[in-house]
């Protein structure tokens, strides 16, 4: 029985408390009177996951006949899958994704159906290596549908490969994946791993393409949605809703399975990183004093490769198919019956550790841009209710944040860093003066359609993604990064935490409420 | 200057007052996790200490002689060991008196209360003899889960169903506890009746005086088809008697009174305690170092 999440009350009798700092570990003592959110304990996985998919596929939510009814010989089934940005980290084999496909090709064969086309469902993330498809889907699948070139990579910028389907009743043009729409059934296998994820939001934007996204990755949607995991007050939720009914009406039907996976997220050499302090046993401490003394002195690259080597423990919590909306109910409710955490209250100074890793930087450098996007547009963004730490309040993150970009995942990114983020920091000009320039730009566009580069357009999303935290926040305090990477963004560096609890007072004031969002493992705060 | 001392992590984390200490998770008694003793460093390091250090000591202390090998030859591993219980000695005795193919794959039940009660005497007798803690004054269902588990895994198990030493000389009533994981894992049960060990050490005695012993094994019983575990356990008893009888009169006479049932019984007679005590001498040895004249 797992424990559930809960607010500790820092006192003289708390132990420091463990802080990702990048690749590295930091223990740090908390002014007493601050509080820790603590998230809630990995709730049990599913006993046999196959057993389950196969109930899931043969009993669907909502309006919607079981898989085998849908599928039928001589038609067109395209199954789409999530990419290489979940789970986080990557899991042990086999991936969901892996027996989920397994299962719906098992019925697909049974049915008789022959032209089945497996889509990674990009959007405009960057293609996903033939190691990184294997391993989402195991080599069975990948043998078998690769070298005919029936798996593939959507490609949003080939205009043969997307289909226009109109636009929604508020105008947002809807293009997706051209072989996806003239099918007679998509099944989309989803990880779930926060509310945010799934939902109409799958299919109509893993499949689409720039001409569509901009409707709901702008400025105006981002400060819109408060939070992105509470879908009712979600405008990037609306948006991809309005979509999907649009897409639902325009007679493509859409098969959604939905997975759950629990909180287990590191394995046993890393489980002080899931235990609270002060259980903490003689092993705990000896490894995390090896762990954390070695990482301090290992090479950057070889302290990453080290770290994207960790295969992660996650298993299926639940499953779930049919209907999207139904479908994509069910799986909130089941995210939040294991992630919330009842805080009372918002906070002036909001402080978090940040980890290596974030949805863009799987087998890649966690760059500046990606760690404001990870603090201030995910880590900001896990609240339900009210943002944890009050308007004007201040936000301290602690990582190494350094001037450092893959040249190959992400190209765009370091012209958006010298160039763009050099002139101005508002997401609202950076939306109006440059994002069209980026988005078109022919040698983005010819990266990310052969190389293995994110979309020319992706870094400004990133920073739209933290336009609610930058208008929300009176300051952003980075302890510990690269000081000209950390100002270039329009932050403050700090040294330690208690400088940077320092500086915050100058805006919140000489006694502030502080609170710290200890994780992993991945929580929801829950404000009331 | 004075040097900080050294907090967390070099030393265990504090506390916080807000959160409430859960009960402290028992780690002795039943609950102590013997699996260690059963990998590969501690087998050798068992072994060592069994064939090297404990069998020397044991045959100058006990002077053991060995009868009835030839009744468990053609006994393949692994079995339950049921063995009447006098002295501390009876345990060491009992292994180094086993054929190799038994001895180095045996476990021993003892008292979790007596053996297991402190972290560090369990690890000792955990590496020496390979013991394992068992409830003796009710059936636990973590022991007999272990038991179970260890005899499936091919391991043979001595057990002193009496539940512990001897208070008086005479034995105790059989509890049932090898009769049961015989009749649940179908495994054969060896009765083992050793005779002597009381003269080296008795409870409460506070040094050991050698002396001469035997160690007699009987036949192998087997569990019939729908046994209870109870009828199982009242034949181990019957068994080990009939052993005792053989070592005391011969093994016709023990024979020719099992068969008209009229074995001695094991506790004794029945009677104030002088009487117990006085029908004892009966039956018994002269220790080694007793002078042994004039020759009977």
């Amino acid at each position: 029985m797992s424990r559930p999440g809960f607010v500790l009350d820092v006192d003289r009798s708390t132990p420091p408390m463990l802080f990702w700092h990048g690749e590295k570990f930091r223990l740090e003592r908390l002014p007493e009177g601050s509080r820790v959110v603590y998230p809630p304990e990995p709730v049990e996985a599913l006993a046999d996951p196959d057993a389950a998919i196969r109930h899931a596929l043969l009993n669907p939510v909502g309006d919607s006949a079981p898989l085998p009814a849908l599928l039928k010989a001589g038609m067109r089934l395209t199954i789409c899958f999530d990419d290489v940005s979940l789970p986080l980290p990557p899991m042990r084999r086999p991936d969901v994704r892996q027996r989920v496909i397994e299962a719906v090709l098992d019925l697909a064969a049974d049915a008789g159906v022959d032209d089945v086309v497996l889509i990674a469902a990009l959007a405009l993330h960057r293609r996903m290596t033939e190691a990184e498809l294997r391993h989402a889907l195991g080599d069975r699948v990948y043998d078998a549908f690769a070298p005919f070139g029936q798996l593939t990579q959507l490609d949003a910028e080939d205009p043969d490969a997307m289909l226009h389907l109109g636009t929604t009743d508020q105008g947002e043009d809807v293009e997706i994946s051209k072989r996806a729409a003239t099918s007679d059934l998509i099944v989309y296998v989803n990880i779930n791993l926060v509310a945010m994820d799934g939902g109409h939001k799958s299919v109509a934007t893993g499949l689409a393409s720039y001409r569509s996204l901009k409707h709901h990755h702008n400025v105006a949607t981002m400060l819109q949605s408060r939070s992105f995991m509470d879908q009712h007050r979600s405008e990037l939720h609306s948006s991809n809703w309005r979509m999907g009914r649009h897409i639902a009406a325009s007679g493509i039907k859409v098969f959604q399975i939905e997975t759950t996976l629990n909180t287990d997220t590191f394995p046993e050499h890393f489980a002080f990183l899931q235990r609270r302090e002060w259980e903490w046993g003689p092993k705990d401490r000896a490894t995390f004093l090896a762990v954390s003394r070695s990482l301090d002195r290992t090479p950057a690259r070889l302290a990453r490769s080290i770290f994207h080597g960790i295969r992660s423990p996650h298993q299926m919590a639940s499953v779930q198919a049919g209907e999207v909306e139904a479908v994509h109910a069910l799986t909130t409710e089941n995210l939040y019956r294991q992630q919330l955490v009842e805080v009372s209250g918002q906070t002036d100074v909001l402080t978090m550790g940040l980890p290596y890793i974030s949805p863009y930087n799987v087998n890649s450098i966690m760059n500046p841009i990606l760690v404001a996007c990870l603090g201030l547009g995910y880590f900001f963004n896990l609240y339900r209710g009210k943002p944890l730490v009050r308007e004007g309040g201040v936000l301290i993150l602690r990582h190494p944040t350094p001037w450092a970009f893959h040249p190959v995942h992400h190209p765009s990114y370091i012209d958006f860093f010298e160039e763009v983020l050099a002139e101005t920091t508002d997401p609202v000009k950076i939306e109006a003066d440059f994002e069209e320039r980026f988005a078109t730009d022919p040698w983005y566009i010819h990266l990310y359609r052969t190389s293995y580069a994110y979309h020319g357009v992706h870094p400004f999303y990133m920073w739209y993604w933290c336009a609610h935290a930058l208008s929300h926040l009176g300051g952003v305090i980075v302890v510990g990064g690269d000081v000209k990477a950390v100002r270039r963004m329009g932050f403050k560096p700090a040294s330690t935490l208690q400088d940077a609890l320092e500086m915050a007072s100058d805006v919140v004031g000489r006694d502030p409420s502080i609170t710290y969002l200890h994780a992993p493992p991945l929580l929801l705060a829950d404000v009331r | 200057m004075r040097r900080r001392p050294l907090g967390f992590p070099f030393t265990a984390p504090t506390w916080p007052r807000q959160v409430p200490r859960p009960p402290a998770e028992r780690r002795t008694g039943v609950d102590y996790d013997t699996a260690w003793a059963r990998r590969y460093p501690a087998r050798l390091a068992r072994a060592l200490i069994l064939d090297g250090v404990t069998r020397p000591v044991v045959r100058a202390l006990a002077a053991p002689e060995v009868e009835g090998l030839d009744r468990i030859e053609s006994l393949a591993a692994p079995a339950i060991f049921a063995v009447n219980h006098n002295s501390h000695v009876d345990t060491p005795l009992v292994m180094t008196s086993l054929p190799d193919r038994f001895r180095h794959r045996t476990a021993v039940a003892a008292g979790a209360d007596y053996f297991f009660d402190k972290r560090s005497k369990a690890a000792v007798w955990a590496l020496s003899i390979n013991a394992i803690p068992i409830e003796r004054v009710r059936v636990s269902p973590q022991s007999t889960r272990l038991a179970n588990a260890l005899l499936r895994d091919g391991w043979s198990l001595i057990i002193f169903p009496e539940g512990g030493r001897s208070p008086d000389g005479w034995g105790q009533a059989h509890r049932a506890g090898a009769g049961y994981l015989s009749v649940r894992t179908g495994m054969p049960v060896v009765p083992v009746h050793l005779e002597g060990t009381r003269r080296i050490s008795k409870k409460g005695a506070k040094g050991v005086r050698p002396s001469s012993t035997r160690v007699t094994f009987g036949h192998p019983l087997r569990p019939a088809e729908g046994e209870d575990a109870r009828t199982v356990a009242a034949r181990i008893e019957r068994a080990i008697a009939v052993l005792a009888d053989e070592q005391a009169h011969g093994w016709w006479a023990a024979r020719r009174r099992a068969a008209g049932d009229a074995t001695p019984a094991l506790t004794g007679p029945v009677g104030p305690s002088w009487r117990r005590t006085w029908a004892l001498g009966e039956g018994r040895r002269p220790t080694t170092t007793e002078r042994r004249w004039p020759p009977a």
